[in-house]
């Protein structure tokens, strides 16, 4: 083998956590592989996003034991387009693997990648050794990470997404005997006429409508609020991240809030970035409405409440003394 | 206005997922079955989109598709509980590929449509592999977008344009904090995430008419892959804990600095 | 406690409140949910039971919730669309009066005020039970929990899975119960687990005959009507009975239930862990092919709610839920094991009854309420198979709603103990009845001509109900022994046999009667509890200084075999023998029966030669057989005893030899009915409860022995005091139906009232109603037992009974145990 290619997105501060992930993940595969080079490709604008960014991105790749660093000038996000480039930069390469971490754009392109050379694509690695010229042992997740499979794919060229929550940043030990900060290499590919007929207009996200179902932030109220003053501050809460008010079965049976704002599998399944789970213990319908939260912020007096196993974040303690305290912390930042 | 929506049935798993005794499948015998959380929505969208079409004046129709089992017509019958009208199973032996899957899907979309829309879910909850719908709009040579949240269907050409001309299709999906939206004419392919909508429940006269469904089947036969799987485990994992941030008011600076962190904070 | 439903937190509520101490309740699953069936209860409790066990158990549950604040009451309305349902509420109606249950029959219009959402035009009439309410289960058992934690004498742990269970092989009894967080050392244990209650018992090397069943619900919204409506529920729950259906306001949903579906088992060791559960472990995926029938039908009672195209079915499981093989709960020490109590099969509406109950059981000894019912102790080995248990359950699924007659045959499960003289009984066009597992005869179509001879006077009944699982050979029979002879296969006695030096004393102290008889005499005595209440009803035979031999009906023997080992002297010195498939029993009973033992035997079965309570070996026919002079017929004659391999050749030759002596052969609806009926014979189960006692059911007798015995002081100061209640016998004067005209035979369980039709209840609260019915052909009435209070239980008094919601006059024809037929016992002691 001699390049491993990975495709890595930046941010103003240089690359992104993911990204880095994804080239360890190339990193170790090369070096499994007789030596073989980690090159990475940037499709942007960052020559002329500053040499502030570019220098970033070189150190930073340098960090990570890259190769090389090849960028592709390009405006804006179009999926067929970065597809293309990529795929063209890893043929001039002679790259064996094309990598990317299996974020929703890394995915994407290496989809379009992959049905435009119509090789295979495997999504959600996070092991691969190479057993022959056409034979790569892959370990990857299912099931979002619940299940593991081992798979073998015949293919002489490899292209993998990778399942980044099972691989650790990690930058060289050892300083290689190279730059402290690579160059960016530019690279112009041949696009076709379509590859940028779908193109993303980016626009600041929009606080959405406050309606439970498209809230993105939901501040949710069960039985240890105590009662219907208890959610004057929920309401509040909700209000300060224009999001929405939610509530758990007990508190609607207790004829405290209306139906309508049940959170739960008889409720509304809610999908928001943001869950505030206030005096909820935990029911197991009530879980099945919020579970695809992508954050979930337990507040509880109960440690072993059921919630506290689903929650990322807790914090144990009285509603009523919590979230008013919060809010005056929130209000005074302005 | 002809939408073809496509799904995978998928076992509804609990927290722990278990094995069959020889390790090489679920064990499914106390599962129930559904499509994923983003099918879901897909089904969902797709009817709202023949409903407003026809509280329009104009006509539409929702066909559902699926690869799978005999029993995947369990899942074709759930959507037309939810508004869809045709059902299409391509019975397969084995889980597919998402080349095979895409060809498969393609092939049956050429001899079936033209289709206005292709609708699928950004990924299936247990492969997770992001490209059929991806692959499909390659082999039919139609735009395509992924993780949408939110779609809009607009009349183009000028006001007052006849009948038949298709409308353009406005995408939009959120990525690292920024709003995305993507302007394709149709017909096009979609790929949708959970979220887009809240997915309505089947009614009661809704499920009696999906009893009573058509069933178009089809056996499809298997072609070799060149991704095959090995082996399943389950990964053993610690009991997951929230992680503290403090108790009482104290945890209020932790609390603070986390919903910065998420970016929440202005 | 293993199980933190709400029987487990209801159990660790009451102990810590009657004073125990050092309590650990231990759940596999978290809290508040740990994912029992308590979880997704639909939580509703219709107050009335043909059981009047289960009616008390869900009376005091039912004050326990309101205690609790988490009772609300909603109403309750049973739904006819078919005929039958009409004359069903009827019957259910007259026993809700019985139990004192506010009930009451309306028509479709009326049902529709109360319930706007149902079509009327559905449904022939409305059963409406006013006090229906639904419950917050597990907020109930949150409570009880946290109030038992708050006395300091509960240690709870959740996420803690049970590994093991020790017993001591030489004790059998309980000593240790091993966790996922570490051992317990503990002598008593209480199985709370529901479904998973085999398993765990299994643990311990016990059996609890339960089977974990599906239940399949669905919850339908969000529905318009009900967005207004503050809290849980605003409109009454209504059973679709002829549908096998329920559906109930939920909040902003409407939650239909169904028992009409295919019954489907699940076995204990299938069901998922939390882990693995999508929902949660007895919340199993929905199987929709099944449902669908019930989706029509529930369309068609509720068309416009349900039909809604904007409501949707936001929630669909395959409930999980324990059946036992008779519906009654699985409560009680482990006969097995020494220790481990089982407080199993209980539902929501009887939970915290069954704690209280089980709580008092444990520590007192005894219940105030009367569980005898439900006792673990009376089943049966083969009763405690997999596959008894599933058959029993799988056919009374579908009965959960049904109109269930209360004679009552099963279908599945039959033809599991034979009787020697089974193929004999066949050939005589027997019609068996299963008790006990044995096929009896109930009555024998071969004895079609007596009903030529015996005309009217064997009571015929005209109405279907009660000819039901009746026959008038009933009474021909009767008749026909009375002038002749009967024989009467007696097969299902168990007989258990205490040896040993300490035989005597080890009976002496579980009778009232003295038994320190000669040997052969043969003693009738009834067995008492700590509280001087009924516990057996029983003969024992003294077959030497020690060896004793106690006879016992099939139904209760295994609950009065285990009364006998747990009062066995530990010194070893009394053994106990369940003889029961050893022995057969043949009853020979009629003013000929003397003649016919005569004609097969050449030992003295003269007056003289053979007294009426005494028992000796004698030959007939060349086989060696215990003959016992005792009648629960009121007839003269003889039990007759001999190993069941030689039943039938006895049985052949007692047949043969008695055709000239007009014998017929008889079945147990004449032993265990018509005979006794009119000798005012007293039934375990029927008039001998542990809520009534001696005095009261009218057999005190003039003295009462010195040695001591259970029960014996609580026995003593009832025969001190006044009696709250007497077992009188009662007599129909008018059978014909005032609205009808046709003749009707009540059968049981109907309430007495006064004549304008109030109830009856003594001073200590118990209602006056019928403990047993039927025919007493010889005295050409329909006789009743019940008991009355002292001001209404005077010969002559006239009263009701009410049957199908109708009045019937009744008179106290005998206050007391004198018999109707041949009161000075005559032919008994002939």
């Amino acid at each position: 083998m001699t390049q491993v290619l990975v495709l890595v997105e930046h941010d103003a501060d240089g690359l992104i956590d993911s990204s880095r992930r994804a080239v360890t993940f190339a990193r170790g595969l090369a070096v499994a592989n007789a030596n073989s080079k980690v090159a990475v490709c940037v499709i942007g604008e960052v020559p002329t996003g500053g040499a502030e960014l570019a220098s970033a991105i070189g150190r930073q790749a340098a960090e990570y034991g890259v190769a090389s660093l090849h960028v592709v000038p390009f405006t804006g996000y179009a999926p067929l387009a970065w597809a293309r480039a990529l795929g063209q930069l890893a043929d001039s390469l002679s790259a064996d693997a094309v990598v990317a971490a299996g974020t929703d754009r890394g995915s994407e392109v290496m989809a379009h990648l992959g049905a435009i050379t119509g090789e295979e694509m495997v999504a959600n690695c996070f092991a691969v050794s190479r057993s022959g010229t056409h034979e790569w042992h892959l370990t990857r997740q299912r099931w979002g990470g619940s299940l593991i499979e081992e798979a073998w794919l015949e293919a002489g060229r490899a292209l993998l997404t990778v399942a980044t929550d099972a691989i650790p940043p990690a930058s060289v030990v050892e300083p290689v005997a190279a730059p402290l900060e690579l160059e960016l290499e530019a690279y112009e590919p041949q696009l076709a006429d379509g590859d940028t007929s779908v193109v993303a207009t980016e626009s600041p996200e929009q606080a959405g409508g406050v309606s439970l179902a498209s809230a993105r932030v939901v501040v949710s109220g069960g039985r240890g609020v105590g009662g219907v003053e208890g959610f004057s501050v929920i309401e509040q809460l909700a209000a300060y991240f224009g999001g929405a008010v939610g509530v758990s079965r007990a508190v609607t049976s207790l004829g405290w809030r209306p139906h309508s704002e049940q959170v739960g599998q008889t409720g509304t399944r809610v999908t928001p970035d943001l869950y505030m789970a206030c005096g909820i213990s935990g029911a197991i319908q009530h879980l099945a409405g919020c579970q695809s939260a992508k954050t979930m912020i337990a507040i509880n007096t109960d440690g072993d409440a059921p919630i506290m196993a689903r929650a990322d974040y807790a914090v144990i303690g009285d509603v009523n003394e919590v979230l008013p305290a919060l809010l005056e912390v929130l209000r005074a930042r302005g | 206005m002809r939408i073809l929506v496509c799904v995978k049935r998928i076992p509804m798993v609990g927290g722990r997922i278990v094995l069959t005794p020889d390790g090489g499948q679920i064990d499914t015998s106390m599962l129930g079955f559904t499509v994923s959380p983003h099918e879901e929505c897909a089904v969902e969208e797709a009817v709202r989109i023949v409903e407003a079409v026809r509280a329009k004046g104009g006509s539409g129709e929702v066909t559902v598709l699926t690869l799978g089992p005999p029993e995947a017509a369990d899942q074709l019958r759930d959507a037309v509980a939810l508004g869809a009208s045709k059902c299409v199973l391509l019975e397969t032996d084995r889980e597919w590929g998402p080349i095979a899957t895409a060809e498969a899907i393609a092939q049956e979309a050429r001899e079936r449509g033209p289709f206005d829309l292709l609708l699928f879910g950004n990924e299936a909850a247990d492969s997770g592999d992001f490209q059929v719908g991806i692959r499909v709009a390659h082999l039919l040579d139609l735009p395509v977008v992924t993780g949408i949240k939110g779609l809009a269907l607009e009349p183009s050409g000028s006001a007052g344009s006849l009948a038949g001309s298709l409308p353009r299709a406005s995408a939009r999906r959120e990525y690292r904090g920024v709003e995305e939206s993507f302007e394709l004419g149709l017909p096009a392919v979609v790929t949708v995430k959970e979220g887009i909508n809240l997915p309505r429940y089947p009614s009661l006269p809704g499920r009696m008419r999906a009893k009573k469904a058509v069933i178009d089947s089809l056996a499809l036969g298997w072609q070799g892959e060149a991704l095959s799987t090995e082996s399943l485990r389950v990964p053993t994992v610690e009991r997951r804990r929230a992680e503290l941030l403090g108790r009482g008011a104290e945890a209020v600076p932790a609390l603070v600095a986390l919903l910065e962190s998420l970016g929440l904070l202005s | 406690m293993i199980g933190a439903g709400i029987v487990g937190n209801g159990l660790a509520y009451h102990l810590a409140r009657l004073g125990l101490r050092d309590l650990i309740l231990v759940d596999k699953g978290p809290l508040p949910n740990p994912g029992g069936s308590t979880g997704h209860a639909s939580n509703f409790i219709f107050p009335i039971d043909y059981s009047k066990m289960m009616t008390d158990l869900t009376f005091d549950s039912t004050a326990q919730y309101k205690e609790m604040g988490v009772f609300i009451e909603s109403g309750g309305i049973e739904v006819a669309r078919l005929p039958e349902r009409e004359v069903e509420f009827a019957r259910r109606v007259s026993v809700a009066k019985a139990w004192g249950i506010p009930a009451e029959i309306i028509d479709p219009q009326e049902v529709a005020r109360l319930v706007p959402y149902l079509d009327p035009s559905v449904i022939r009439a409305g059963l409406h039970f006013p006090t229906v309410g639904v419950v917050d289960s597990l907020r109930a058992g949150t409570i009880m929990r946290e109030r038992a934690q708050a006395t300091g004498a509960l240690e709870v742990r959740a996420n803690t899975e049970v590994l093991g269970i020790d017993v001591n092989p030489a004790t059998r009894r309980v000593e240790r119960v091993r966790t996922t967080n570490g051992d317990i050392e503990t002598d008593m244990v209480a199985i709370c687990c529901g479904v998973w209650s085999p398993r765990v018992a299994e643990l311990a090397g016990a059996h609890i005959a339960l089977t974990p069943i599906v239940h399949q619900m669905i919850s339908v919204g969000p529905i318009p009507l009900f967005a207004d409506t503050v809290g849980e529920i605003a409109y009454p729950i209504v059973r679709d009975v002829d549908a096998n259906m329920y559906e109930r306001q939920h909040g902003g949903d409407i939650e239909v239930g169904s028992y009409a579906h295919r019954p489907i088992i699940v076995s204990p060791g299938e069901i998922p862990s939390n882990e693995e559960a999508s929902l949660s472990p007895t919340e199993l995926p929905f199987t929709q092919d099944d449902f669908d029938p019930q989706l029509a039908e529930a369309l068609e009672l509720m068309p416009d709610l349900l039909g809604d195209e904007g409501v949707g079915i936001r929630y669909a499981i395959n409930g999980l839920i324990s059946m036992t093989p008779d519906g009654h709960p699985v409560l009680g020490e482990s006969p097995e094991v020494r220790g481990l109590w089982s407080v199993a099969a209980s539902w929501i509406k009887e939970g915290p009854g069954i704690a209280r109950a089980l709580a008092e059981w444990m520590v007192e000894g005894r219940s105030e309420l009367d569980v005898h019912e439900a006792d673990i102790a009376r089943f049966y080995p083969f009763q405690q198979t997999r596959q008894h248990v599933r058959a029993r359950a799988s056919e009374s699924f579908n009965k959960m709603y049904g109109i269930v007659h209360p004679a009552e045959q099963w279908s599945l499960e039959r033809e599991i103990r034979l009787s020697p003289m089974f193929a004999a009984e066949k050939e005589l066009g027997a019609f068996f009845y299963q008790t006990a597992g044995w096929e009896r005869p109930h009555w024998y179509e071969s004895n079609a001509p007596l009903l030529d001879r015996y005309g009217d006077r064997v009571m015929p009944r005209s109405a279907e109900w009660e000819s039901r699982w009746w026959s008038p050979l009933v009474n021909a029979e009767h008749l026909a022994m009375r002038d002749g002879c009967g024989l009467v296969d007696l097969s299902a006695f168990v007989e258990l046999d205490v040896t040993g030096k300490g035989a005597l004393s080890t009976l002496q102290l579980l009778s009232v009667a003295q038994l320190d008889v000669p040997v052969g005499r043969v003693v009738y005595t009834s067995w008492l509890d700590g509280a001087g209440g009924f516990k057996a009803d029983l003969t024992v035979m003294r077959l030497g200084v020690d060896h004793f031999r106690v006879v016992t009906g099939g139904a209760h023997g295994m609950a009065d075999k285990q009364w006998i080992l747990d009062h066995l002297p530990t010194d070893g010195s009394a053994h106990l023998s369940d003889l029961t498939s050893a022995w057969t029993t043949i009853g020979l009973w009629g003013p000929r029966s003397r003649d016919v033992l005569a004609s097969v035997t050449d030992d003295d079965v003269s007056a003289e030669g053979f007294g009426f309570a005494t028992c000796r070996e004698i030959e007939t026919s060349g086989l060696s057989t215990l003959a016992s002079r005792i009648s629960y017929v009121g007839e003269l004659g003889w039990e007759l005893y001999l190993p069941i391999e030689q039943g039938a050749r006895l049985w052949r030759t007692l047949f043969e030899a008695g055709q000239v002596h007009g014998l017929v052969p008889v079945g147990i609806g004449v032993y265990g009915t018509t005979g006794r009926l009119e000798k005012a014979y007293r039934s375990y189960g029927n008039e001998l409860t542990p809520e009534y006692n001696l005095v009261e059911a009218g057999m005190a007798r003039p003295k009462v022995k010195l040695q001591e015995f259970i029960g014996k002081e609580a026995y003593l100061a009832q025969r001190e005091s006044d009696p709250a209640a007497l077992c009188c016998t009662l007599t129909v004067d008018d059978h014909r139906s005032p609205s009808t005209g046709e003749l009707r035979y009540m059968l049981g369980g109907e309430p007495i009232v006064t004549l304008s039709g109030e109830r009856i209840v003594d001073a200590k609260g118990r209602p006056s109603y019928v403990t047993s019915a039927g025919s007493a052909p010889s005295v050409g009435v329909h006789v009743l037992l019940a008991y009355l209070p002292p001001d209404l239980a005077v010969e002559g008094t006239r009263l009701s009974v009410v049957y199908m919601n109708e009045l019937f006059g009744v008179t106290v024809a005998v206050v007391g145990a004198r018999p109707l037929f041949d009161p000075e016992n005559e032919r008994v002691r002939a």
